[in-house]
């Protein structure tokens, strides 16, 4: 009978707080709204970093070395230099791009036709892309084959792919730390608007407030509508900020789709995963519950009948 | 029921509202508090109800000591009391049903039958049965007193505290109200009431409990 009643009081507190919310309901909507937004932000930051991540993480494995050729190799001499160095063991495979087919290709994808047909000479050199074979995919021994490659007489500059998504992997550590740091501020500002509208919420009812009181109601009675109100708002502004992040990804699905291509790539946009909504969802709603149990705590006490 | 023992109570601004105030009234009795605009006849109800406190003396009420109360338990206390206000304190934002209701509800009331139930009969127990579904300020002043009045009562409390509770009744009505009291006396609940109307206490052979300037006589 105890936990039926408990749970009945919570029901009755649940909906009173969905009236109370109904009637004043541009307040309320605004107040959704800019925690949506709020949230918004380091959930979509978050989203760009763990698809950078995942982007990086698959180079990983392809250490790649592009050799760009002097100016003057190409034809037969591109198809025996290529030959020779397939012979070495440490390499896997050889990609050869000449000149004239890789400035065909960044025509057709870089939309510059015109003014590309302008140039009188290719200014692209051709290129040697390298994978080492599986024994020597080591840093060492990938390090030693770009040595040796860049004494070639005919490469003009090596590079190692692999440093890069290096340097990539740290820069993206950095960034993940500044969305944290981000997140918390934000989730900071998220407490304070939802203790702002709970404020508010308890001057424009002052009176049935008092009332309440005055003939008998807890302060758990009187404090439990308000919860609700916080859980309300934060639940519903994680449900925007899904909204807006899963609108933004999908608004830049499209050009990241056409990049990518442009890098051989078939990499899309992921969309925010049920973990990430779940987490976004569940934060929303206790930064909700939180903001509105340290505001209503504070305020309902200066509320005293009289 | 109720007991005060040598009771003070001075505002913060230094009015002294009741000075060294004794009685007692006992449970199932009904008695009258009659006195001169100010005298102390509503800080004597709120301290009843917890709304104020004792500056000095004892406050009793069903055995507890509410100078000693802590903040937690006071909600308990209000609700075993049915108190009628002099300025109504009815909630404008919610019907009569709902204000009527609202005892109910945090006595942890649920079965909305049941509430529908008692609720309709307390307001018909003070002629409003039709105008549950208005808003108070559609009310006059009267019926809006009678709204309180059915809070009041609705949770059948042990006592009933009334503050003027016929000021704005015609003759007929406030007679009426008056038995209504009366009644609820005799199945048992302790009545105190606030009251002017010398002609109506004068029918009921109750106790008189007078206040000269916040001294009982
Ligand atoms: N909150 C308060 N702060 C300061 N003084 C107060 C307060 N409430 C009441 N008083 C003073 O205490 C005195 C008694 O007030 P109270 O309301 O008890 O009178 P009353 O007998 O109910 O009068 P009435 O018949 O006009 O309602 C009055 O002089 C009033 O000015
Ligand atoms: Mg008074």
């Amino acid at each position: 009978m105890r936990i039926k009643n408990y749970f009945l009081n919570h029901l009755y507190a649940f909906f009173y707080s969905l009236g109370q919310i109904s009637r004043a309901p541009l307040s309320s909507v605004m107040t959704v709204v800019v925690i949506g937004i709020t949230l918004a932000f380091p959930a979509g930051l978050y989203a760009v970093l763990k698809n950078a991540q995942q982007l990086s993480a698959g180079w990983d494995e392809v250490a790649q070395i592009s050799v760009f050729l002097k100016k003057d190799v190409g034809g037969q001499a591109l198809d025996d230099l290529a030959k020779r160095l397939h012979d070495r063991p440490d390499i896997a495979k050889i990609t050869t791009v000449p000149a004239a087919k890789a400035l065909e290709e960044f025509r057709k994808l870089s939309g510059f036709d015109d003014a590309l047909r302008a140039l009188e000479e290719n200014p692209l050199p051709s290129v040697l892309i390298i994978q080492p074979a599986a024994g020597y995919a080591d840093p060492t021994a990938v390090e030693h084959l770009q040595v040796s490659l860049r004494k070639l007489p005919e490469a003009d500059f090596v590079q190692l792919d692999l440093q890069w998504v290096q340097r990539l992997h740290a820069v993206l550590e950095i960034a993940k730390r500044g969305v944290e740091i981000l997140a918390v501020l934000l989730g900071l500002a998220v407490l304070l608007i939802v203790g702002n509208t709970i404020r508010l919420g308890v001057q424009s009812n002052r009176d049935e407030i008092a009332i309440t009181k005055l003939i008998g109601a807890t302060d758990g009675f009187v404090r439990r509508p308000f919860l609700y109100a916080g859980i309300w708002y934060g639940l519903l502004g994680g449900i925007i900020a899904w909204g807006l992040v899963s609108l933004a990804l999908l608004l830049l699905d499209e050009p990241v789709r056409k990049v990518s291509a442009l890098y051989d790539s078939t990499f899309t946009l992921g969309m925010l995963d049920v973990w990430t909504t779940l987490l976004l969802l569940t934060s929303g709603t206790l930064l909700g519950l939180l903001g509105s149990w340290l505001a209503v705590g504070k305020h309902l006490r200066a509320v005293e009948p009289d | 029921m109720i007991q005060f023992t040598n009771v003070t109570k001075r505002y913060p601004g230094g009015h002294q509202a009741l000075n060294n105030v004794s009685f007692e009234l006992k449970s199932g009795e009904m008695a009258f508090l009659t006195g001169h605009s100010g005298a102390g006849k509503s800080t004597l109800l709120k301290l009843i109800t917890c709304i104020e406190r004792p500056t000095t003396g004892q406050v009793m009420v069903n055995g507890k000591n509410l100078g000693k109360l802590g903040r937690r338990h006071v909600p308990a206390v209000r609700r075993q009391i049915g108190m009628i206000f002099q300025d109504h304190k009815l909630i404008n934002e919610r019907t009569v049903f709902d204000n009527v209701a609202l005892p109910l509800v945090i006595a942890g009331l649920h079965n909305h039958p049941e509430i529908a139930r008692r609720v309709r009969a307390a307001l018909d127990k003070v002629g409003l049965l039709g105008k549950e579904k208005q808003y108070p300020v559609t009310l006059s002043s009267g019926e809006q007193q009678r709204v309180g009045i059915a809070r009041a009562v609705v949770n059948k409390p042990a006592l009933l505290l009334a503050d003027e509770p016929t000021g704005n009744l015609d003759p007929d009505l406030a007679a009426e109200v008056m038995g209504l009291f009366g009644q609820f006396n005799q199945v048992g609940v302790t009545v105190l009431i606030v009251s002017h109307n010398v002609d109506l206490i004068t029918r009921f052979r109750s106790r008189i409990l007078h206040l000269e300037k916040g001294g009982l006589v």
